[in-house]
């Protein structure tokens, strides 16, 4: 970057920036950006697989044998990126509870999910929950028996987690849209129950 | 080629104390794990780093470790996946 460029300004603020130049020297072009961001996942997408694993038992099966390939049945794919990527599917139950993490960067099923959490890329919560993630959850507000067993996951650039949370007490009469509305972006990454 | 390490396996994570690119946290390195599953096959990244012309297709493996083996306390386990090549067999023991 040429002299004069250095900013201290806000992440937006330099987002554009970056935005711009790369916009300017032709590496990417408006409407590229336009395009990816219209197709940007949310935490709304993640909870629609979900909940379909909650009501169509051969889906679930589907998903915790090859969720890279279960999710396509409903439209997302795991390929859109510069390499392709694994999905796995951690079975949450009374006995285990499953929290992912990414020590080393950030990985997460933007695919799916969208854009993490802040709280995700913060040192304390990669640093932490490998080590004490009873005491990390329970910051979160979510207080695990101690029978329950804990797996916390480290995804990888090549390897991207989906917690599938347990279905909660008393919707065996909810239609799969509305049990889709109770499943939340932090039960999905396993720092919440639901 | 076969995968070197099967389901169940125990293996040492043993990297190369030496400069360049390696993805595998500290915190596993020289720790015995459990081999879970076969996470794909995947360029090595350290090679790619290097720019190497012809990089290393390895499988990954998702390998297990207690967390009481890895912090000296804790009862839960952390998952890491792990190139072949950053593994070798565990002695028996340990």
């Amino acid at each position: 970057m040429s002299e004069g460029h250095h900013h201290d300004g806000s992440i937006a603020q330099q987002v554009r920036e970056v935005e711009a130049e790369l916009e300017a020297s032709g590496i990417v072009s408006a409407a590229e950006l336009e395009a990816i961001l219209d197709a940007m996942r949310t935490p709304a997408d993640g909870a629609r697989v979900v909940a379909h694993a909650w009501v169509d038992a051969a889906f679930r099966e589907r998903l915790l044998g090859d969720a890279t390939a279960a999710i396509e049945e409903l439209g997302y794919s795991m390929h859109g990126g510069v390499r392709p990527q694994m999905l796995v599917a951690l079975e949450n139950t009374e006995a285990v509870h499953n929290v992912v993490v990414c020590t080393l960067c950030s990985c997460y099923p933007i695919a799916l999910l969208g854009p993490s959490p802040p709280w995700y890329k913060s040192e304390a919560y990669r640093s932490r929950v490998v080590r004490e993630p009873r005491a990390v959850l329970s910051e979160f507000g979510l207080e695990l028996a101690e029978t329950v067993e804990v797996r916390v996951w480290d995804a990888s650039a090549e390897t991207r987690y989906l917690v599938l949370p347990l279905r909660p007490r008393g919707t065996d009469e909810l239609a799969e849209e509305h049990l889709a509305a109770l499943i939340t972006r932090n039960g999905m990454i396993g720092t919440a129950s639901l | 080629m076969d995968d070197r390490f099967r389901t169940g396996e125990r293996v040492l994570v043993s990297l190369p104390d030496s400069p360049g690119h390696h993805r595998a946290p500290r915190y596993v390195r020289g720790h015995v794990g459990t081999v879970l599953a076969v996470h794909g096959r995947h360029v090595l990244p350290d090679d790619v780093v290097a720019r190497m012309a012809e990089p290393h297709v390895e499988p990954v493996y998702a390998v297990a470790f207690a967390a009481g083996a890895l912090w000296g306390a804790g009862d839960h386990t952390v998952t890491v996946n792990l190139w072949e090549s950053y593994l070798e067999p565990a002695e028996e023991g340990r």
